[in-house]
């Protein structure tokens, strides 16, 4: 391929990706309610989204799901990354073939097991619901990548640690953890953005008391589009931009 | 030492229950449920049976799913012709300005699907953007209808999913070792032959990780067929909402999802028969 041909087609893929949000965009800044046509720059719909409690606190609700399914996954993904990587013990192979099931199953089976199990529990639906759904969805992603991160570094140290009478306990909190944080605040923030990303499992694991973000609009736009939903677009990809560059930031500190 | 041990037995005992309660038992509930009737009142009876797997082999049910199957094919295929000269293009972009292409994929990788769908609307309903720019080229005189059509799912899926296809190639791409299309050259082929016979073999678990990470999502992805086509367009993840929030039929639609996680299964399967059999052609 010649080099002009090379960006031409970069660029028609660019712009297949992009055109879309672009346009989304701009529209959440033009004052004209229903055409197309471009009637000025207003902030007015950014405006009306404040005062539009019910999709505000839909929006809140997801940052706080998001945040919270994080926490708990990288603590929970961090731990499992550890024991595989530091300790022989027996199943171990048995966890890391479940770790890799779950992070590739269908995320409508992964919702579908998971209402069962709510069901037959007879737990309500709702936050807590969700919070453990959005747990499972991204414990994998985590536990993959603080596991690469612990590959790349050398056991000698721990070796070292343990030489001179480190217990496993402080191997974990002063040699490990330390060594690992970039990977494990970079599964933080994937993790974050995994869960806003979400929208099959939220469909099916909360309930009409805590409504998440993705549910909101869905309804939304299946009634008709309202210019507020595009300023609030703006503003969540914003958001997921934000992690996203962090998250690449850190991880790649390691090289 | 004896607390160390302690320790040790509780990240590892801490991560077994867990998993067991949030990944094992669920799907176990899921098996269950799928092989048990329908009840009464409550949702499932406690009386084994296989009809739910045969009723999944109904015509109407039998032939969602091909149709199903084949939509999520095509989606796959066309992210594949796609993706795989834009990953090409992306892996060979100088170093300095790598970091910022790729980031420019990983952002709507990243970005909520349910935000990008409705971004499609904006493109491709009666008054959107896709018929306004027609109608002021001249080519068209009335809007066209593009929303609620197969196509519009098709749409939504490609756009959805492309960078599902793009990283794994990506990935595979950077990882051919020039020095072989070098050798390749060396000994007489062209840039052809060197990228059917290198590059192409080379990155086929690439090409089968984007595939797959395109195909499942796309059998299960009901929220586009139903904004973008309407109540025509019917996916097996629609079949299967349906079945558990319409119809309470619960063990039906839990055979329905055993039987998409066993078609996982057996794609998992391929690729790491693959890539095993590969490993073992370049070390010959």
């Amino acid at each position: 391929m010649s080099r002009w041909l090379k960006r031409l087609y970069a660029t028609v893929v660019y712009g297949f990706l992009y055109l879309p949000l672009v346009i989304v965009a701009i529209f959440s800044f033009n004052s004209s309610k229903y055409s197309l046509a471009w009637k000025g720059f207003t902030l007015d719909w950014y405006a009306k989204l404040w005062q539009n409690t019910g999709l505000m606190s839909a929006a809140v609700n997801s940052l706080i799901i998001a945040a919270c399914a994080a926490t708990l996954a990288t603590l929970l993904g961090t731990v499992a990354a550890f024991i595989l990587h530091q300790y022989r013990f027996p199943g171990r192979r048995v966890l890391f073939g479940g770790l890799f099931v779950m992070m590739m199953s269908p995320d409508i089976v992964i919702a579908i097991s998971l209402l069962l199990l709510f069901l037959a529990l007879a737990l309500p639906l709702g936050f807590s619901t969700l919070l453990l759904a959005h747990t499972v969805l991204c414990v994998p992603f985590v536990a993959t990548t603080v596991f690469s991160r612990f590959h790349g570094f050398q056991t000698d140290i721990v070796d070292a640690a343990k030489d001179l009478g480190a217990g496993e306990y402080q191997v974990f909190r002063h040699i490990v953890l330390p060594l690992a944080a970039p990977a494990v605040i970079g599964g933080w923030l994937l993790s974050f953005t995994l869960s806003l990303d979400d929208v099959i499992i939220s469909f099916f694991t909360t309930g009409p008391d805590f409504e998440v973000l993705p549910l909101r609009i869905y309804s939304m736009v299946r009634l008709g589009i309202k210019p507020d939903v595009n300023a609030l677009c703006v503003v969540m990809m914003g958001i997921t931009i934000t992690a996203l560059v962090l998250s690449r930031t850190l991880l790649k500190e390691k090289k | 030492m004896k607390n160390s041990s302690s320790f040790r037995r509780l990240l590892i005992g801490s991560t077994y229950f867990w998993m067991a309660g949030l990944a094992l038992v669920p799907y176990l509930i899921l098996l269950g449920a799928s092989f048990l009737e329908r009840g009464e009142g409550t949702l499932v009876s406690s009386h084994v049976t296989s009809a739910n797997y045969l009723h999944l082999l109904s015509p109407t049910v039998f032939s969602m799913a091909l149709d199903s199957i084949g939509l999520a094919s095509v989606a796959a295929l066309l992210c594949l012709l796609a993706g795989y000269p834009f990953a090409y293009v992306l892996a060979q972009s100088s170093a300095k300005l790598q970091p910022l292409l790729l980031l420019l994929v990983m952002i709507p990788f990243w970005t909520n699907s349910l935000i990008r769908t409705y971004a499609l609307v904006m493109m491709l309903k009666a008054d959107g953007v896709v018929n306004a720019l027609l109608l002021a080229a001249g080519l068209i005189d009335a809007p066209l209808q593009l929303m609620y059509t197969p196509m519009a799912v098709f749409i939504g899926l490609v756009y959805t999913l492309l960078p599902f296809m793009i990283l794994p190639l990506y990935a595979a791409l950077k990882a051919v070792d020039p020095r072989l299309l070098e050798a390749g050259r060396d000994l007489g082929a062209g840039r052809v032959q060197n990228f059917i016979k290198i590059t192409v073999p080379l990155t086929m678990p690439g090409i089968i990780a984007g595939t797959m990470l395109v195909f499942l999502p796309a059998l299960g992805m009901f929220y586009i067929s139903d904004i973008l086509g309407g109540a025509r367009s019917m996916l097996l993840g629609n079949y299967i909402r349906d079945q558990f929030l319409v119809f309470r039929d619960i063990p039906t639609g839990s055979a329905a999802s055993v039987t998409m996680t066993l078609a996982m299964g057996f794609l998992l399967l391929l690729y790491h028969l693959a890539s095993r059999r590969l490993g073992k052609e370049m070390l010959q």
